[in-house]
């Protein structure tokens, strides 16, 4: 269910405009975005996080999501009960992160198929690359096809992790070989219309990111339109890519259609360790962060690139990379930032409303 | 001169080396080898500040065979010795020896030179053990200099005592140092900042700085040196360097920028309505002003340090 943004409608906020608009202002308020809606962890959509022990689940969650540093992980204890991390009030992934521990019994009793499946948006099945993956090839199995006959709408994401010690050529064949025998397990009993995507990743360098955030996206209903807005807004001002990250995880959860380029994709996020780290030291908030509504950050480099970031949201902000010769019309820029902004703030109010009127059925962001 | 104790080779002098001047973050050091051989560079610093940096290797008979013949070639014109110590060294009655020659070298052929000694490698000692130890360490140290006197630093690559300790040493090499800072504090104050750093340009250490009132964080030279330093980093793999850098929030706005040819500055305003252009505008007219002080300092320096 997505909701198109009607074309006629945004026409008119950046088209060409006779006069100023006399309650044109820049920061208007935002009531709407920045209110909780307070779902309650029932009704909250979950990602799972699920895997052999040892695969690499917990430094996962932590590493993504609490900024954690790759190294620090290794003191991290094993995991020996389910561990329900609720992300609202820090980041815009919205979600529940589940972490399982290794060794989940699915036939104790206790495991609730239901309750733990039901409420689920995607479940991400860990698998260690640099260990033999046999034993969680058959336990990929086991899992997704017992989650699928209790919810066929989860989407099934394949990390195969810890790659950064493997070469090119492995991780090419590593990834082939996991794709070929995962699937033709699943044909064996009758499940080929359960897709499953696979990712190559690893917490040392950006892929983990990069994966979690296409994860991210699938779940995200108002992609479509967060996509295209970004298109009109990088068209309309000379901007080469425009990312919409959540600044706490550094995932994007949308960007312009054009290409992905991941080196593009690791200065933008190496600009975003900038900015929070300068904030911090010379302009901290009282809760302790460093990111509030008039955050905004400009780099230029030597060969031409500027990297511009603003706040769109209490959550997100937009990174683009432009040319210097586009920069010079700013103000042009910040006029369709604007009203950019605006449109994101009412896409996701048409969200909320729709959450307070009872729609909990799909997961959704607030 | 820096010197270092012979250590098995892996006693941090190359590190110490290569994170200052090369580029390298503490992360990627773990992959250098050990030094066989002597290893001489030269590092242009601010400018027209030459560092000889001789790195020798941890064995003995390199030190001595320098020593005998190379002696008075290596400890002439010295204007810094920058001796550095392995705090793990199991051998100190060496270490001292060692130090205590090069001390009579340049008290033979460089009596003026100023000396520093660096206690290294602080990392690998317990937390709770470190002031005792480098207390201790800099009473023997200081001892054994006179009549000369040294200035000892406690170091460690994982974390800003590096920093703290070059950026020391550094500021007692530029020439004209207190000039710079008036300048600094008049420009501050016209252009109403809280506060302005000035960085080396190759390295980012902080030389000088201004600040017009209390600020919370104490580490935080050595912490935005090592954010710029990473953000470099990362900028050097699309080969590309960063110019210039305007971050802000609702409590304050920071501008990052080329200032001289030698040097960076770093301006930070608590005012965030003064509009971007308007501080952009000043830095750019203090440019050309600086540029004048920087030209008009004395004749070239040679520093020679040398490292084992």
């Amino acid at each position: 269910m997505s909701i198109q943004y009607g074309e006629p409608d945004m026409a008119g906020s950046y088209g060409v405009v006779d006069s100023f608009p006399k309650d044109f202002g820049y920061g208007g308020d935002e009531a709407g975005i920045d209110d909780d809606s307070s779902a309650s962890a029932d009704t909250q959509p979950r990602i799972l996080l699920m895997g052999l022990r040892r695969s690499g689940k917990s430094s996962i969650q932590k590493v993504v999501f609490h900024k954690m540093s790759p190294n620090e992980t290794l003191f991290l204890e094993s995991t020996n009960k389910i561990h329900k991390d609720d992300l609202s009030g820090s980041s815009f992934v919205n979600f529940q992160i589940w972490d399982f521990p290794g060794q989940v019994d699915f036939f104790d009793p206790t495991f609730d198929d239901e309750m733990i499946f039901t409420g689920t948006g995607a479940l991400i099945f860990v698998i260690d690359a640099q260990d033999d993956y046999v034993e969680a090839l058959g336990r990929l199995h086991g899992t997704v096809s017992r989650a699928y006959r209790v919810n066929p709408h989860i989407n099934f994401e394949v990390f195969i992790h810890k790659v950064d010690g493997l070469s090119d050529d492995h991780k090419i064949e590593t990834q082939r070989d996991v794709y070929q025998r995962a699937n033709d397990d699943l044909a064996d009993v009758g499940l080929e219309k359960l897709h499953l995507s696979f990712y190559l990743t690893s917490i040392y360098d950006h892929s983990i990111f990069e994966a979690f955030s296409k994860v991210v996206q699938k779940l995200l209903p108002q992609l479509p339109t967060l996509e295209n807005l970004l298109n009109i807004f990088i068209s309309h001002s000379g901007i080469e890519k425009a990312f919409l990250f959540d600044m706490v995880s550094k995932i994007y959860i949308a960007t312009d259609s054009s290409a992905v380029d991941m080196q593009s994709y690791e200065l933008c996020c190496d600009m975003i360790d900038v900015v929070i780290d300068i904030s911090c030291i010379y302009g901290p908030i009282e809760d302790g962060g460093a990111y509030d509504k008039e955050s905004l950050a400009i780099i230029k480099l030597n060969n031409t690139t500027v990297l511009y970031l603003k706040e769109v949201t209490r959550f997100l902000a937009v990174v683009c990379v432009l040319r210097e010769e586009s920069f010079e019309r700013k103000g042009l820029i910040d006029y369709n930032f604007h009203c950019f902004r605006k449109a994101v703030h009412e896409v996701f109010e048409v969200g909320c409303r729709t959450q307070r009127n009872g729609d909990v059925g799909s997961p959704s962001f607030s | 001169l820096c010197r270092c104790t012979p250590g098995d080779g892996g006693s941090g002098k190359t590190s110490m080396r290569s994170i200052i001047f090369a580029n390298y973050i503490a992360r990627d050091t773990r992959r250098l080898g050990a030094t066989i051989d002597v290893e001489h560079s030269h590092v242009r610093f601010l400018g027209n500040l030459v560092l000889n940096l001789w790195d020798c290797g941890g064995q003995d008979t390199f030190m001595e065979n320098y020593f005998t013949s190379q002696r008075d070639n290596i400890f002439r014109n010295v204007e810094v010795l920058i001796y550095v110590f392995d705090v793990e060294s199991r051998e100190l009655e060496k270490d001292m020896h060692y130090y205590q020659s090069c001390l009579e070298a340049i008290l033979q052929n460089s009596p003026d030179a100023k000396v520093f000694c660096l206690v290294h490698k602080m990392d690998l000692v317990q937390e709770d053990q470190r002031d005792l130890i480098f207390n201790e360490r800099q009473e023997d140290l200081r001892r054994l200099s006179r009549p000369l006197s040294c200035t000892c630093f406690r170091t460690s690559i994982w974390d800003e005592t590096l920093y703290k300790a070059w950026s020391s040493i550094v500021y007692q090499l530029i020439p004209n140092v207190q000039q710079l800072e008036t300048n600094l504090r008049n420009f501050a104050q016209i252009i109403e900042a809280d506060e302005v750093l000035l960085f080396e340009r190759a390295t980012f250490l902080v030389i000088s700085h201004y600040q017009c009132k209390e600020q919370r964080d104490a580490h935080r030279f050595e912490k935005i040196s090592n954010i710029i330093k990473q953000f470099k980093l990362s900028c050097s793999k699309l080969a590309a360097s960063f110019q210039s850098m305007e971050v802000r929030n609702s409590n304050f706005a920071a501008f990052i920028d080329v200032f001289t040819s030698n040097t960076y500055v770093m301006v930070i305003m608590s005012d965030p309505s003064i509009p971007s252009a308007a501080t952009l505008i000043n830095i750019r007219n203090a440019r050309k002003h600086f540029e004048k002080l920087e030209r008009v300092d004395g004749p070239k320096h040679s520093l020679h340090m040398r490292m084992r």
